[in-house]
C-alpha cells in the first residue's frame, strides 16, 4: 500500500462516518470501566433501538476523556448540534441519552462543561484520539491519520531522514530521566547488528501513575505505529511491548491491535509493499518496580529475575539478548508518528526551550477534578492544580504536590509558579518522572509520605547492591522511629547522611533516587520533622497512630 | 540427570497442561520462557506450587534454584492457593494519602488477616496492589475481580460481609 492509497482509504471512511447523522461515544479505558460502563453502552444503544434511532446512530466504546473523577463519561453528537458531553451517566440515564439523541435536546442534569480550564487549557498530541475512536478498531485509528507516518516514511523517506526528524523534535523520553530520543536511536542506528530490537516500556510502576494505561487502553494503534517508525529508523526487525500484568484491559487491546495491524500488513514481512520488516511481541511484566530501569527490564523479558547490571554497556551497544536494543517508554513513543507525520519543526514549536512538546499527567489526590491531562511543558503547577485540576477538595489548604512517584519529590506553596518542564523540577529537588501528579492538602503528614515512599523503594529493592538493600532498609527505620515521635536528633541526621550515600553510591536509578522524597520533604517541611522529634507538637493531621 | 532428548511428562493429565505446554512452544521451550510459562501455570492453576515449579524447571532445563528465585523475585506469583474471594487493596499513592490504611486496618481487625495472608476458614485473602492506574476512584479495591471506588472501611466490610454470606 503506498501513503496515497492509504490516504484514500482514510478518506473513504471519514466520508462513510461523516454520512452517519449521530455519534455516541462511551468511555471505556478502566476507570469508566469500573463504573459499568460497557453495560451503559450497551443499554444506550438498546434504547436507541426503542426511539428508532440505532440505524443512523454510531455507538463507539472509546478510549480515556480525561476527567476520571466525573466518570462514566458520555460524549454525544446529535445532528447538526454541537457535541455535549454527561458526566456521571448511569445505566438508568440510558434512555435519557438516547431521547437526546432523537430530540436534539440536551440533557441538562448529567452535562459535563467542556469550555471549563480542565478541557479548555490543554493541548493534546498524544491524546489526541484518546475518548475519540474505537481501540479495537483500525478503520478508526486510519480514518485519523493512523499509520500515514509509517507509509510515508518507508516509501518516501530515509532512516536517517526519520531519525533527523526526531533530533530536530527534541523529543525526550517520557518515562522519567529526559533523555533525548534522537540520541538514544542514533546510537542503536550506528550499532551494526544484523539483529536489533525495540523494547516499549509500559511496565508502568509508579504508584499513582496512569498515563500510560490510559494511552494503551485508548490508543493502542499508535504505540505499533511508533515501534515500527523506531525500528525503520535504526534498521530494528523485532519489537517487544513489555506490559504490566496488572493491566488486563492494555494487553487485550494491545493483542487485538497486534492482530488487526498485521493482518493490514502494517506490521509483518515486506510492510506495505516495501523490503522494510518489522513484528512486535508482547512481554509480561511480573510486578516488579525495577524492571522500569531498561537493564532490569531486559533480564525480565530473558526470563530471568529482574535486576540491573551496571552501564556501559548501554542497550544500544549490549542489550536483549546481547543484541544492540533501544528502550522507549510509553509516551515518547506515543509522539513518534505525529512527530513524523508534522514534521520535527512543529513539535519543537511546543514547550519550553529545552522540553519540548507536551506532557501527560494524571492529577490524583486531594484534588477536584482526578484524571488525566495534557498540557504544553512549561505550564506552571498552579495552573495545572488550580485551574485545570479545580483546587482543593472539602475547603482545605494546598500543602505540596508530589511529582515523579518514588523517585520524585514534594514541592510546596512557593514553587507553584514554576513552569513544569524538566530542568526546573530537577533543580526544585524533584523529577519529571512518568508524569504522576499527587496533590496533597493541609491535613497530609508530609513525615508519613516520606515513609511511604521508603517502604515502596525498600521492598522494591532488587537486592543486588548493598546501598540501596540495606540503605532503603535502614532509611525506613529511622522514618518510622521519627514518624512515631520517638526519633532524636541523631536519628535525623544519620538519616540525611545515609540520603547522601544511597544516593551516590547504588547501582541503578532505583536505588539513586529513592532518597528525593525524603529530601525533598527535609528540605521543604524540615519543621514537621523536628516537630515530631521534640514530641511538643504534632502537626496537622498526623495519622492516629502517631495520636495515639 | 535431565538429558536434552528425553521428555518430560506434565505432572497431570489435566487439560490445563496443554494450554502451558502451547505457551512453552510458543516461547520456543528454553529459559527464556520461564516467566511467560510461570504466568500460564498461574493463569490455569491459580498459584504455583511444588510440582508445576519442579515441572516447569525440567521441562525448559532451568535449574530449580533459579526457577524459585524467579517466581519469588516478582510479586504477582504466588506460590499458595487464595481464599475463596480476594480483596485486593489498591496501596497507590493517592488511594494512601486518601486512607487505604484504615481499609486494611479494618479487614485485619474484623478477619485477622493482613495483606498477602488469607484467612484461617479459608474464606478471604487480602492483597495489597501497589497501584491499580484507577486514581480517580481511590481509594479503591478490588473484590472478586469487581472494583469498588471512593470505599470507606464501614462500607468495605458491609460489602465482603455480603460477598461471603452469599456463598453460604
Amino acid at each position: 500500500m503506498t501513503p496515497d492509497e492509504l490516504m484514500d482509504v482514510a478518506q473513504g471512511l471519514q466520508e462513510k462516518d461523516a454520512s452517519i447523522p449521530n455519534h455516541v461515544r462511551v468511555c471505556t479505558a478502566a476507570s469508566c470501566l469500573s463504573l459499568k460502563s460497557d453495560e451503559l453502552a450497551k443499554q444506550i444503544k438498546a434504547e436507541l433501538k426503542e426511539v428508532g434511532k440505532d440505524k443512523d446512530t454510531k455507538v463507539r466504546c472509546v478510549g480515556c476523556m480525561g476527567l476520571c473523577s466525573a466518570g462514566p463519561l458520555v460524549s454525544v453528537e446529535a445532528e447538526d448540534q454541537k457535541p455535549v458531553m454527561y458526566q456521571k451517566v448511569t445505566v438508568e440515564n440510558a434512555p435519557q441519552i438516547a431521547e437526546s439523541v432523537a430530540s436534539g435536546k440536551k440533557v441538562k442534569d448529567l452535562v459535563c462543561d467542556t469550555d471549563s480550564p480542565f478541557f479548555a487549557r490543554q493541548q493534546k498530541i498524544v491524546l489526541e484520539n484518546s475518548g475519540i475512536i474505537d481501540a479495537d478498531d483500525i478503520n478508526d485509528y486510519i480514518a485519523n491519520d493512523g499509520y500515514q507516518a509509517l507509509m510515508t516514511a518507508i516509501s518516501e523517506m530515509q532512516p536517517n531522514e526519520v531519525l533527523d526528524e526526531i533530533t530536530k523534535s527534541g523529543l525526550r523520553g517520557r518515562g522519567g530521566a529526559g533523555f533525548p530520543t534522537g540520541l538514544k536511536w542514533n546510537m542503536l542506528a550506528k550499532t551494526p547488528s544484523d539483529t536489533k530490537y525495540i523494547i516499549c516500556n509500559a511496565d508502568e510502576g509508579d504508584p499513582g501513575a496512569f498515563m500510560d494505561r490510559a494511552i494503551l487502553e485508548s490508543d493502542p494503534h499508535r504505540i505499533l505505529e511508533g515501534m515500527a517508525l523506531a525500528a525503520y529508523a535504526t534498521g530494528a526487525t523485532e519489537g517487544f511491548i513489555y506490559v504490566r500484568a496488572e493491566y488486563p484491559l492494555a494487553i487485550k487491546r494491545l493483542k487485538t491491535a497486534i492482530r488487526l495491524a498485521t493482518k493490514n500488513n502494517f506490521l509483518g514481512s515486506n510492510i506495505g509493499g516495501t523490503k522494510f520488516s518489522f513484528s512486535i511481541d508482547i512481554r509480561l511484566g511480573a510486578g516488579a518496580f525495577v524492571c522500569g530501569e531498561e537493564t532490569a527490564l531486559i533480564a525480565s523479558i530473558e526470563g530471568k529475575r529482574g535486576q540491573p547490571r551496571p552501564r556501559p554497556p548501554f542497550p544500544a551497544e549490549k542489550g536483549l539478548w546481547g543484541q544492540p536494543t533501544s528502550i522507549n517508554n510509553v509516551e515518547t513513543l506515543a509522539n513518534v508518528a505525529p512527530i513524523v507525520r508534522k514534521g520535527g519543526e512543529w513539535f519543537a514549536s511546543i514547550g519550553t526551550n529545552k522540553s519540548k512538546g507536551t506532557k501527560v499527567f494524571a492529577l490524583a489526590g486531594k484534588i477536584n477534578n482526578t484524571g488525566l491531562i495534557e498540557v504544553p511543558m512549561g505550564l506552571s503547577l498552579r495552573e495545572i492544580v488550580f485551574d485545570i485540576g479545580g483546587g482543593i477538595p472539602d475547603g482545605q489548604e494546598f500543602k505540596a504536590v508530589q511529582t515523579g512517584g518514588p523517585s520524585g519529590g514534594c514541592l510546596p506553596e512557593e514553587h507553584l509558579d514554576m513552569g513544569v518542564d524538566y530542568d526546573s523540577l530537577r533543580t526544585a529537588g524533584s523529577i519529571m518522572g512518568s508524569g504522576g501528579m499527587i496533590v496533597m492538602d493541609k491535613t497530609s503528614n508530609m513525615v508519613d509520605v516520606a515513609r511511604f515512599f521508603m517502604e515502596f523503594c525498600m521492598s522494591e529493592s532488587c537486592g543486588k547492591c548493598i546501598p540501596c538493600r540495606v540503605g532503603t532498609y535502614q532509611m525506613h527505620e529511622l522514618l518510622n522511629r521519627i514518624a512515631e515521635g520517638e526519633g532524636t536528633m541523631e536519628d535525623l541526621a544519620k538519616l540525611e547522611e545515609l540520603c547522601e550515600v544511597v544516593a551516590n553510591t547504588s547501582l541503578c536509578g532505583l536505588g539513586q533516587t529513592s532518597p528525593n522524597p525524603v529530601r525533598s520533604t527535609l528540605r521543604y517541611f524540615r519543621h514537621e520533622y523536628l516537630e515530631l522529634i521534640d514530641g511538643k507538637h504534632i502537626p496537622a493531621g498526623a495519622g492516629q497512630e502517631v495520636a495515639s | 540427570m535431565i538429558m536434552p532428548n528425553q521428555k518430560i511428562a506434565p505432572p497431570s493429565d489435566d487439560k490445563r497442561w496443554k494450554v502451558v505446554e502451547t505457551t512453552i512452544r510458543r516461547n520456543g521451550s528454553s529459559s527464556g520462557a520461564l516467566i511467560e510459562t510461570l504466568h500460564s501455570v498461574q493463569e490455569w492453576f491459580g498459584y504455583l506450587d511444588d510440582e508445576a515449579l519442579t515441572y516447569v524447571a525440567q521441562r525448559l532445563m532451568v535449574p530449580m534454584s533459579k526457577v524459585y528465585g524467579v517466581a519469588t523475585f516478582y510479586h504477582f506469583f504466588t506460590l499458595k492457593p487464595g481464599g475463596k474471594h480476594t480483596c485486593v487493596v489498591c496501596n497507590g499513592t493517592a488511594c494512601y494519602i486518601k486512607g487505604a490504611k484504615q481499609l486494611i486496618d479494618a479487614m485485619a481487625e474484623k478477619y485477622d488477616v493482613k495483606p498477602g495472608e488469607t484467612s484461617k476458614d479459608g474464606e478471604l485473602s487480602v492483597l495489597s496492589a501497589r497501584c491499580l492506574g484507577s486514581c480517580g476512584l481511590a481509594p479503591a479495591v478490588v473484590i472478586d475481580g469487581d472494583v469498588k471506588g471512593n470505599i470507606e472501611a464501614d462500607e468495605l466490610l458491609n460489602v465482603l460481609e455480603g460477598v461471603i454470606n452469599n456463598d453460604a
